[in-house]
This record gives structure tokens, C-alpha cells and sequence, in this order.
């Protein structure tokens, strides 16, 4: 039934979005600080442009432009002799073999399609955001570890490879750690991208219901679902904060921060 | 129609006054700009009486969670790691059937259906937890200097409390409440688009902004207008807040004083 299936669309989602922001933010907090000044520049305008954008006015506005974009080069590359403009008026055409997906595509194409276009807006945001954290990571490993490493001879790259990479993520645990809490919370989101996800499910399956609905006799079960859905978030909070405690405990070992010294006291 | 007219037909469109129907065809940027401006009303109506009451439990909460008594200390935490650990989108959704069907049983939750108490009463309980969870952090990182320096002035209890540890609490705690507090205001458009429904069309900036978009099938238009007006009002805010903070550590010298940095969250 779709309903157990949604629930594994927002695991599926929260597997697929996790990896690939923490990719964005990687690749958009090394831009940041890249030494070629156009690099640092285009890391840092992804940073600012993304964190400034309300939040689900972001979601709402991203997915459709990012759709509007992919059919708009599509349109260019594939029909180049179209004569008509694309906007007219407040209409969007393009010609029907630039439509994504196509139109004679079968059903699991749309989804897969919209699903897809969901994660990529989930992963663009939080890169973002996981970039910014990553950055002050990497602004945080103590300057002595990596005046050392130059002492010894390493260029750029070694340091960045040897002694900057791996002392960071403790220091980006706790702000990842409160991301992808965030991540988590932000996954309900899904149903307004127009994907099958739970919250679609249960305005679904109460559908041939109206609003008054109150008067019926076994009572309106919908709050159970929600209820549900709520222990649901909550136990996957508890498990998440658990499991990064650990993580952190395990980085901590042999830094040079506070952790650290007290685990290695305590050994 | 000219734009005078338009603002006196639907700038208080969202709470009833004027026009009965919404624009349906040849929009203009006008019309735009009032109704998604009317439907701000909401948004600030929202954000203003939560973040006010929530201010209130948010102490309790934070003081609560504190205490060494276990009490007043498991139900404050519980408190907010049920609104701090669970989408405020389902919490709207959950809030809104619940007193859907309490409403079956007793006629006292009649009101709580309609947004202006119900979504109130959840965005309410989500600030204070969040809130309560800065105030309690702050409390934590009170500096020990301070409290010792009170009990060399004699001061206990409620005194200290109120003349050196509240005050310390909200200076620390300040900047990262006036951040809680702007996202609060952006977290109001989620009222009319979770359970809540807007009745009679009224609803806030999202709800309108999101009509036109649908309308026109042109999004470029409308939420870049939405965008502008919560731009605004974050400005107002940070500048409300800034006032305050400025009072609160009056007493610092320059280099000391906190400022405020502004951090974007995405979701709550």
C-alpha cells in the first residue's frame, strides 16, 4: 500500500539528500576558500544566496524554476527552429519533446522525476548550509597543526588532504549533527514539491471527507495518524541524537580539543 | 482600476474588510503588492502574540529545566523535546485534527479549529520550547564570577534572581533569541498551508502569493513580493530587538558587548 511506501520515500530521501548535501557543502566551503579569487567567489556567493532565502518560499519557488530551467535548455538544444516565445504572457510552453519527463512517459517516470527534483532542491538548500558549518570547521582546526605541516614540507594539497580534512569534522560534528536534525524535520516538505510522502498520505486517504467531518461516529482517526507521525519524528530525533553522541566520542579521540584531552586523561 | 482603489479594496482583504472576491484574471502588480501585503497582517498578527506569550513560558521552561527538582525538570524537558524534535508542519497538522475531534466531544474547542487560536496555540508552544532551550542554555553559561559577587553583596533568592541572574540570562541569551524569533515570524506561513484552513479566502502573505501563483503560473512574481516583505520585516525585528539589546548591555564596554549575528535556518 502507498502509505508504507511514503514512509520509505522519506527514508529514501533522507539517505539519498544527507550524502549529497554534505558533497554541496564539501565542494561549497572548499570554493569558499579556495586561493583563485572567482572560485572563492562563486562558493561564497552559493553560501550567502542560499541562507538568505526564506525558508519554504525557497522550496515552493526553487523546484519550479529548476523545472522551468531543465525544460528551457532542453527546448534550446532539441528544437532550435521553435519560432515562438517561450513565455507568453503567463504561460510556459515549450515543444513537446523538450517536456520533462514526456509526456508519453509512463507513470513511475513523473514520480521518479519529481523525486528526484525533490532531493536535488533538499540537497542544494542544505548544502548550503552544510557548506557554511564546513567552513568554520575548517577556520577552526588551530592554525599551529597546519603551520606544522607546511614546517614539514607539505604543499597545499597534502595539508589540505593530511592535517586539515580529518582534524575538521570535529569540529563540524555539532553543527552537522543540528543540520540533519533539521534535515529531518524538513522532510514533511516533501508534500508540497508534490511528492507521495506521509503528510500527502494522510490528506489523501481522509479525502472523501470534508472538513466537517466531526460528526462521525468512530471518531476521526486522523489524529492517531498524526499522533503517530509524531512519535515517529520524535523516535527518529532520539536515535539520531544518540548515534551522533557516539560519533562524537569516536572523533574526539587523539584531538587536540577539550574532548579529547579528557578522554585521553580518563584512558 | 486604478491602484488607490485597489488598496482600498483589498488591503484589509485578509481580515474580512472589503472586496469579498479575490482578483481572477488580469493581475496586476498592484493587486499583487496589496494582497500579499494584507495577508502580512496575519503573519505579524501570529508572530507578535507567540513570540510575546511565548516569551513568558519560555522562562518557566527554561528556569523549569534547571531545577534540581525532578518535578518541575522532567516535564520542562519533555516539553521541548517534543516541540524541538518533531516538524512544526506536523505538529499544525496533529494540533488541527485533534481539536477537530475534540470539538466533537465539547463545544469549548469550537474556536480552536480556526487558525487564529489553534495554529496560535501550537506556534505558541513551539517557540517557547525553542526559546526556552536558548533561555536555558544562557542560564547554563552564566558566569560563575557573577554569582559569587552576589553572594559576597548578600544577595539570595529571588533577589539575585531578579537583579543579577534574569538579566545576565537574557543579555547571553538575546542574540540567539532575536534569531529564534525572526525565524517564528517566517515559520507563520506554514499556518494556512498545513491543516489550517483559510476561511472565506482570508489568509496570510503564503496563501496569496501562492493564489497568484497558481493563477498565473508565473511564481517570478508573487514570491519575490512575499520575499520582500518578510526582508522588511526581519529589518523591523532586528531593529526592535537591537534596541533591546542595547539596553541590556548598556552597562558593558563597547568591546564586550554582544552583537547580534544573523543566522537563516531553513525549517523547524
Amino acid at each position: 500500500m502507498g502509505l508504507y511506501y511514503s514512509f520509505g520515500t522519506v527514508l529514501l530521501l533522507l539517505a539519498i539528500t544527507g550524502p549529497a548535501a554534505l558533497l554541496f557543502g564539501f565542494g561549497g566551503a572548499v570554493a569558499a576558500r579556495h586561493h583563485i579569487a572567482p572560485v572563492r567567489l562563486f562558493g561564497k556567493t552559493y553560501i550567502s544566496i542560499v541562507r538568505g532565502v526564506p525558508d519554504i518560499a525557497f522550496f515552493l519557488f526553487f523546484v519550479i524554476a529548476l523545472d522551468q530551467a531543465l525544460e528551457w535548455v532542453r527546448h534550446k538544444v532539441k528544437c532550435p527552429d521553435w519560432s515562438e516565445p517561450i513565455r507568453q504572457g503567463n504561460d510556459f510552453l515549450v515543444c513537446s519533446a523538450a517536456k520533462l519527463p514526456l509526456g508519453t512517459d509512463p507513470q513511475w517516470m513523473h514520480e521518479v522525476y519529481g523525486f528526484l527534483l525533490a532531493a536535488l532542491t533538499f540537497a542544494i538548500v542544505f548544502g548550503a548550509f552544510a557548506a557554511n558549518v564546513l567552513y568554520g570547521a575548517m577556520a577552526s582546526v588551530p592554525h599551529g597543526q597546519i603551520e606544522t605541516a607546511s614546517a614539514y614540507g607539505m604543499n597545499r594539497r597534502q595539508i589540505f588532504r593530511r592535517v586539515l580534512v580529518p582534524q575538521m569534522w570535529v569540529y563540524a560534528l555539532p553543527g552537522l549533527g543540528n543540520l540533519w536534525m533539521v534535515l529531518i524535520k524538513a522532510t514533511p516538505l516533501l508534500f508540497l514539491l508534490g511528492v507521495e510522502d506521509i503528510v500527502y498520505w494522510a490528506r489523501e486517504l481522509g479525502g472523501s471527507k470534508t472538513a466537517r467531518f466531526s460528526d462521525y461516529p468512530h471518531g476521526d482517526w486522523r489524529v492517531w495518524y498524526f499522533l503517530g507521525l509524531l512519535v515517529f519524528y520524535l523516535g527518529f530525533t532520539r536515535v539520531s541524537e544518540k548515534v551522533l553522541d557516539r560519533i562524537m566520542a569516536r572523533l574526539s579521540r587523539g584531538q587536540a580539543t577539550l574532548a579529547g584531552e579528557a578522554q585521553r586523561k580518563a584512558a | 482600476m486604478s491602484c488607490i482603489a485597489t488598496i482600498q479594496d483589498y488591503a484589509l482583504r485578509s481580515i474580512g474588510i472589503g472586496e469579498r472576491l479575490l482578483p481572477r484574471s488580469d493581475f496586476t502588480l498592484c493587486q499583487q503588492f496589496t494582497l500579499i501585503g494584507s495577508g502580512m497582517i496575519w503573519n505579524i498578527y501570529f508572530g507578535l502574540f507567540a513570540v510575546t506569550l511565548g516569551f513568558f513560558l519560555a522562562n518557566a521552561l527554561a528556569l523549569g529545566k534547571a531545577s534540581k527538582n525532578t518535578w518541575l525538570r522532567k516535564p520542562s524537558e519533555w516539553f521541548i523535546f517534543l516541540f524541538r524534535g518533531s516538524p512544526l508542519f506536523i505538529q499544525f497538522f496533529f494540533a488541527y485534527f485533534l481539536f477537530q475531534s475534540l470539538k466533537g466531544s465539547s463545544p469549548f474547542f469550537g474556536s480552536f479549529t480556526s487558525a487564529w487560536l489553534g495554529a496560535l496555540l501550537v506556534l505558541f508552544c513551539n517557540t517557547a520550547a525553542y526559546t526556552g532551550e536558548i533561555f536555558y542554555g544562557a542560564l547554563q553559561s552564566v558566569p560563575k564570577g557573577d554569582m559569587e559577587a552576589a553572594d559576597a553583596y548578600g544577595l539570595t533568592g529571588w533577589r539575585r534572581f531578579r537583579r543579577i541572574t534574569w538579566p545576565t540570562m537574557m543579555r547571553l541569551a538575546w542574540p540567539s533569541y532575536t534569531n529564534e524569533a525572526i525565524f517564528l515570524f517566517h515559520a507563520t506561513t506554514l499556518v494556512f498551508f498545513s491543516g489550517f484552513p483559510a476561511w472565506r479566502q482570508k489568509g496570510d502573505a503564503l496563501y496569496y502569493a501562492s493564489y497568484f501563483a497558481d493563477k498565473t503560473f508565473n511564481p517570478f512574481v508573487p514570491y519575490p513580493i512575499l520575499a520582500f516583505y518578510f526582508i522588511l520585516l526581519t529589518l523591523v525585528i532586528i531593529g526592535c530587538f537591537g534596541m533591546v539589546n542595547k539596553r541590556l548591555n548598556r552597562h558593558l564596554p563597547k568591546m564586550q558587548q554582544q552583537k547580534f549575528k544573523f543566522r537563516m535556518n531553513v525549517i523547524r
